[in-house]
């Protein structure tokens, strides 16, 4: 056994700074394509959208975060491309009407509850990531729990199938309040792909009021932890539409 | 047995059927009435070795369409058995039972549920795809008349559904787990029933993540199913996109340019690669083996680093195209990425040397959970689950595709079939999987064309892959328009799925989440 205490220690410490300070590495996150100035391109490259994320004014393009779905349609394989932002800090507050962020007793204790409402695996993937030793999501009094008697947050991924409907909303019943719900990824907050059909609400909010939005496809682990610190109050809410950006990448 | 000595013996066994050779897509197609149906899939099946690889159900205009399609080593290729009936007669015998393939049994029920086509002499019809408690009998969302707009919006679970019990000792009770339970953990439903300390019988309910991923595809464009092909369980979101792609590819006779292949080949091993990383994690996990599941957690997070670098995706979204990939990588990123891929290999060898001598760990893996060769057989599996039970078939080399017979690799198979067997699998797998990488990589040129021309024509066409958890088939009717008629996807974990109540039987309580994690599965690739 000694040799798995040596073989732990011997790995040091690779836990980012992150929230302390930004997270620089390669590959941390897919980035956000950035809005911009594409002039008589940009109707076309609107139209290269699967999800309606984009809309064109005048030549200007903005994205709606909380529908793309990182196909790279509007940056690969076309001439006049947006730019990408390799950023993370993505958690927004929720559509209609969002509490507070749950304040002070939790900024430093909140259990949350994860539940899988349709799920393709890679947000859950990307949450189990926040257990890693890169991002260890403990050491900021985030804790996992099983139950829903002990939770204080709800995280949902996935864009609610009918047949999850009833264990969703029994789960949100069976919390204590004060409690706050996370919508994580793009399925959770538009129903991505698989937008609003037959067998799927199309997002969280259609069936409990959704607090903090986390955007992505998946969102990688450093914007779930964002969207979590939003959710206790550590970090402010960004935005879930882009910026006008002064000009798109030739 | 070859392709030409099946036709051979398939005309002489049955007179009047027809046995057609393709010799651009080495398939073989055998159309034959109802009455010999169960017959040729049994001789397939239990006499040439074929394994079967699922059920194709078509609407035509006027008649059904039902497609079986099994597939067999190197020379046997794949057989698709037709056989067609009026759409007004819905019935077929069950090959599940009559030709005992208990690898159709679940293809069938599938069928049932969102087709209304009934499987005579089959036993269990009803309540899989279409839970029992929230549809109404008589609705079948696959069929070409139905209305997803119609009044069924809304409808919800009923809340007093309540587990069966079919264990009648004293004592007995069930417990039911999920669909919600553990702590990250997708939704799935099991019903244990036990007297105490060990599982009798286990029961797994699937399907709460239908999200009718078929159903969608249909009328779409080639590229908008493609996001649905690499969306839908997106931990191996390359082998998937890459199965509906080379399906794509066949239909419309293009030829994808030899760096594409290439490349291709380099991401699907890398996300192997990162897949059986998390594999491994997750074994590690459910032993409660704490700097074991440290390290790898931390190897699955540096791979998803190195894919993220690669191809600006962390689970490599947004590469493929039909007809080859939507941007080109340069060499150099993919021998960095090589090289870290080779590093990443080295330190699961250093992790699996520590495992194997640490007993506190392989006492709960060893002989637990055990899937006997005869059973990967009968219920084709796939993936590491079928290799680990001395079942190796493996599709980069039994029906190679995108040019992995110009690469060199062994296919790692053990014997015991227990949850020991498959880790090791994994292992081997991982080390093959960087060996591919690092031949990918030396095999770049400098630069190259990535993507031919597709122009979407009808027609159908299987495409298929070695995904990380098995054989992955997707097929693909593409209409006049170019638009999707037809899209059947038959992924690993719905074929392993169908096992693991087997293998989680006669053992305790305790042993469960070891069980599971050691087979892999995945709920949204089996839900789809």
């Amino acid at each position: 056994m000694s040799q798995w205490v040596i073989r732990g220690l011997r790995s040091g410490i690779v836990t980012t700074a992150y929230p302390r300070s930004a997270e620089t590495a390669a590959g941390v996150t897919p980035g956000l394509p950035v809005g911009g100035e594409l002039g008589a391109q940009a109707a076309a490259l609107v139209q290269r959208c699967p999800v309606h994320a984009l809309q064109e004014a005048g030549g200007r393009v903005s994205v709606d975060y909380r529908r793309c779905v990182h196909c790279f349609r509007c940056a690969r394989g076309v001439d006049s491309a947006l730019a990408w932002q390799q950023s993370y800090e993505w958690g927004s507050r929720g559509e209609a009407a969002p509490q507070d962020s749950l304040g002070d007793p939790f900024r430093r204790s909140a259990h949350i509850l994860v539940v899988d409402a349709g799920d393709c695996g890679a947000c859950l993937n990307e949450v189990k990531q926040l257990n890693n030793p890169y991002y260890n999501m403990h050491r900021l009094g985030f804790f996992i729990t099983p139950t829903p008697r002990h939770a204080d947050v709800l995280l949902v991924v996935g864009p609610v199938t009918d047949h999850m409907r009833v264990a969703l909303k029994k789960i949100y019943d069976a919390m204590p309040t004060p409690k706050r719900v996370v919508a994580v990824g793009a399925c959770a907050l538009t129903g991505g792909v698989f937008a609003d059909s037959f067998v799927s609400a199309g997002g969280v909010h259609q069936v409990l009021p959704v607090d903090v939005e986390v955007p992505g496809n998946p969102p990688p682990p450093l914007a779930i932890l964002h969207g979590l610190l939003v959710a206790v109050g550590r970090k402010p809410a960004a935005s879930s539409t882009s910026v006008h950006a002064a000009a798109g990448r030739p | 047995m070859n392709r030409s000595e099946l036709k051979n013996e398939i005309e002489r066994a049955w007179p009047g059927v027809q046995c057609r050779l393709d010799a651009a897509s080495g398939a073989s197609e055998v159309a034959c009435e109802r009455a010999v149906l169960v017959d040729v899939c049994r001789r397939l099946f239990h006499e040439w070795g074929f394994g079967f690889a699922g059920l194709i159900v078509e609407e035509g205009a006027e008649a059904w369409l039902l497609r079986y399609v099994f597939y067999g080593e190197r020379d046997a290729g794949r057989v698709c058995v037709l056989v067609s009936g009026p759409l007004a007669e819905q019935v077929f015998p069950s090959i599940a039972v009559k030709a005992r393939i208990p690898a159709a049994d679940w293809h069938e029920r599938e069928a049932e549920d969102l087709f209304g086509v009934r499987f005579e002499g089959h036993p269990r019809l009803g309540d899989f795809v279409l839970h029992d408690d929230a549809w109404q009998e008589g609705v079948e969302p696959m069929r070409r008349g139905f209305d997803p707009e119609a009044a069924l919006r809304n409808r919800l679970p009923h809340p007093d559904w309540r587990p069966r019990r079919i264990v009648q000792e004293a004592g007995a009770f069930v417990m039911p787990v999920g669909p919600k339970f553990s702590g990250v953990a997708e939704s799935v439903h099991f019903e244990l029933e036990t007297v105490g300390e060990d599982v009798i019988r286990s029961w797994t309910r699937l399907f709460y993540k239908w999200r009718a991923v078929e159903k969608l595809a249909e009328g779409k464009t080639i590229d908008d199913a493609l996001l649905l092909a690499e969306r839908f369980a997106a931990t191996t979101a390359f082998a998937h996109g890459l199965a509906f792609c080379q399906a794509v590819e066949t239909v419309a006779g293009a030829e994808t340019p030899a760096r594409a292949r290439i490349l291709r080949v380099f991401l699907a091993e890398l996300e192997r690669l990162r897949q059986h990383a998390g594999a491994i994690r997750e074994i590690c996990e459910s032993t409660a083996l704490a700097v074991a599941n440290s390290q790898a957690a931390m190897l699955e997070e540096e791979l998803l680093r190195v894919s993220g670098e690669l191809s600006g995706h962390r689970y490599l979204f947004g590469l493929l195209a039909p007809g080859g990939l939507l941007a080109d990588l340069p060499t150099q990123a993919c021998r960095t990425a090589q090289r870290e891929a080779s590093a990443a290999v080295a330190r699961l060898d250093e992790l699996e040397r520590r495992l194997t001598i640490s007993s506190s760990f392989l006492d709960r893996i060893e002989e637990v959970g055990i899937i006997r060769p005869h059973t990967a057989r009968s219920y084709s599996l796939v993936g590491p689950v079928a290799r680990a039970s001395a079942f190796a078939r493996d599709l980069r080399r039994a029906q190679p595709y995108s040019g992995y017979d110009e690469f060199e690799f062994e296919v790692p198979s053990e014997e015991e079939g227990d949850g020991y067997a498959r880790l090791r699998v994994l292992f081997a797998e991982a080390r093959q999987s960087v060996r591919i990488m690092e031949q990918a990589a030396r095999a770049l040129g400098e630069g190259g064309d990535v993507r031919a021309p597709v122009t979407p024509c009808a027609g159908a066409a299987l495409g298929w892959a070695e995904a990380p958890r098995g054989a992955t088939f997707h097929w693909v009717r593409l209409d006049q328009a170019g638009r999707i008629g037809r899209y059947r996807v038959m992924t690993p974990s719905f074929a392993n799925w169908h096992s693991f109540h087997l293998a989680a039987e006669k053992f305790a309580f305790q042993d469960f989440p070891i069980i599971l994690s050691t087979f892999d599965l995945s709920v949204a690739e089996n839900d789809r």
